[in-house]
């Protein structure tokens, strides 16, 4: 955009505008409350807060490393094959991911099982390469991988906190709640741990953040 | 009475207006005075007729309604908590020990699901919907007498929020409040809403419980092939069988249909189409009789388990069933079927009433929608011959 300039002025790293990039999928333009997008994942990992940590960090590596490759690329991709160049550049840092994690946290790459692999079909990451990566310099583009892995993160770990504290009364595996509520007759929800209730719970999130930012309410 | 109502209209209802002490919660003094009585507000522009029988009469039909299954239910209670241990005790003592375990659950019931009701009535500005007031006699009806009471209070407030205000409240609920309360405590505490659950066996010093005592209900035990220790037609007919608070008894849950039906608050084309779909899918498993609940005969699926109470109560909710006649038909029909669907062939789910009453509730929008393309399409066929004549 800025670049066709005829003289080109030399942007600050932290402009607000890049700031904006980072802010933005936090708040109202969330790819998972507001997009409505990688929801298969949510119900399937955030059981526990440990497998939604490490799927947070490993979706916000897989993305940014992806937009900036694919921005770096994007003047030489020949744009009818643009689709199957993103998926081969997911599908590398997808497997580096997945070898990094068997490595070094082998308990959750098993818990994590076929979702690791499915990475790959997250659409936050394949929208963000189409409309952003595509057509932006490299910088703004890691910002934007690194702003909606996070907005994405934040879903999860939300999500993850609820399912875990409710349905295992843990959070990392630590008992947090205490003895002798159970004692007295408190039982763990089971409800919680069935994919259905993390439907309920963004739901419950996507109410929340409407009834804060009306603008976000679509009127139909 | 025409003093206080005085009372209420001239000292008290100032606070609540506009400029009163109290405005903030009009709303809430509203639901409680038109509890008993009809304000004296007339409509001053247009014609407009309106009922005596507004929601509130509505909802009171039904819990009158619910009266004998209740107290049925609390009676039983009693009966097989002594029937468990073995003692013999006269009907009062049976009815107050059930009495006393019952109205604990119908309480929490009703103040929680008021209180998140009334919270938002006053946060959303609108007026208390009554709906509640069936939901919060329904649920206890639907539980086991042991399940305890902070589980009520939990399922109430998800099947309030969740299941009604976060769709708009009364009248925009796609699934039935009550049932969605029992479907969470079976989901999240399956341990208490399933086995050897049905009856109160609290022990008191010196008492010990009857040698080969099964708390199973009659569903359960067909479930594990025990034909042989099902009670009589009869005792289930009458209810005198473990199960939740409201479901054994099908003799009081008939009293409460024809309550229902004489009111016009029920529809008797769902109760009927549902006891027929049972039976239908009963006389199909009997063709082929693999095992011995399959080969039962069909009717005992009527009496047994939830099945009279839910298409009593539970099918018939003016909100969450289907709406035209024809759709009515079709979705009573499809809930027996389901039930003795799910009840026959599922070994995990002992009592289908549930999930299939709330399948359905889903798919009733689907069968209005299509009830009604049919009935446009048959209508627009009916026109075409006559047009072509004129043209000719």
């Amino acid at each position: 955009m800025s670049d066709n300039t005829n003289k080109p002025k030399k942007e600050e790293l932290f402009s607000v505008k890049n700031r904006k990039l980072l802010s933005n999928p936090m708040g109202k333009d969330n790819p998972i409350t507001v997009q409505v997008l990688g929801i298969c994942s949510v119900l399937a990992i955030t059981v526990q807060l440990k497998t939604s940590l490490v799927m947070a960090i490993s979706v916000m590596a897989v993305m940014a490393a992806s937009n900036v490759i694919i921005s770096l690329l994007r003047n030489t991709i020949p744009p009818r094959i643009r689709i199957i160049v993103q998926l081969i550049v997911v599908a590398s840092l997808v497997i580096l991911v997945d070898q990094v994690l068997k490595a070094f946290v082998y308990d959750v790459s098993r818990q994590l099982s076929v979702f690791v692999g499915l990475i790959i079909t997250n659409c936050i990451i394949m929208g963000r390469l189409e409309a952003f990566a595509l057509s932006n310099k490299p910088w703004p583009s890691f910002l934007d991988g690194i702003g909606n892995a996070a907005g994405y993160g934040a879903v999860l770990l939300t999500v993850g906190f609820f399912r875990e504290l409710l349905g295992s009364g843990t959070l990392f595996g630590y008992q947090v709640i205490p003895n002798f509520l159970y004692n007295i007759g408190y039982v763990n929800n089971g409800f919680m741990i069935l994919p259905p209730m993390a439907l309920i719970v963004v739901g419950v999130i996507i109410w929340i953040q409407r009834y804060k930012n009306p603008e976000l309410v679509d009127v139909s | 009475m025409k003093a206080l109502i005085q009372f209420v209209e001239n000292k008290i209802q100032p606070n609540f207006e506009k400029g009163g002490k109290f405005h903030k919660f009009h709303r809430s003094f509203e639901a409680f005075q038109t509890f008993l009585y009809v304000k004296g507000d007339v409509t001053r522009q247009g014609s407009h007729i309106r009922d005596a029988v507004d929601m509130k009469r509505t909802m009171f039909h039904v819990v009158i309604a619910l009266t004998p299954v209740l107290l049925f239910g609390m009676w039983n209670a009693g009966l097989q908590h002594y029937r468990a241990l073995g003692m013999d005790v006269s009907f009062w003592n049976e009815f107050w020990f059930g009495f006393l375990r019952v109205l604990p659950i119908v309480v929490v019931s009703y103040v929680v699901g008021l209180a998140v009701e009334f919270i938002f009535a006053e946060i959303r500005n609108h007026e208390v919907n009554e709906g509640f007031l069936v939901s919060g006699m329904l649920i206890p009806l639907i539980v086991p007498v042991t399940t305890p009471l902070w589980m009520v209070a939990l399922a109430t407030i998800f099947a309030v929020i969740i299941g009604k205000e976060v769709f708009g409240g009364t009248g925009m609920n796609i699934l039935n409040p009550a049932l969605l309360a029992r479907a969470f405590l079976f989901f999240a505490y399956p341990a208490f809403m399933s086995g050897e659950i049905w009856i109160n066996t609290t022990l008191r010093e010196g008492q010990a419980l009857v040698d080969g005592f099964s708390g199973a209900t009659p569903l359960a035990m067909l479930a594990a092939n025990e034909v042989q220790n099902l009670p009589s037609v009869l005792e289930m007919f009458l209810g005198t069988i473990p199960g939740s608070i409201g479901e054994t008894s099908t003799l009081a849950i008939l009293i409460g249909a024809l309550i229902l039906i004489a009111t016009g608050v029920g529809s008797l084309r769902i109760i009927l189409s549902v006891v027929v779909g049972g039976l239908f899918m009963g006389l199909l498993l009997n063709l082929f009789s693999v095992n011995e609940f399959m080969a039962i005969p069909p009717y005992y699926h009527l009496i047994m388990g939830g099945f009279a109470f839910g298409a009593v109560f539970m099918a018939t909710d003016p909100v969450t069933a289907s709406q035209t006649p024809r759709g009515k038909y079709i979705y009573g029909f499809l809930i027996g079927v389901l039930t003795v669907l799910i009840r026959v062939l599922n070994p995990a789910y002992p009592e289908g009433m549930m999930l299939a009453i709330l399948l359905m509730n889903v798919f009733a929008p689907l069968i209005d929608h299509y009830v009604v393309e049919a009935n446009m399409k048959r209508r627009l066929k009916r026109m075409k011959p006559s047009t072509v004549k004129v043209q000719a």
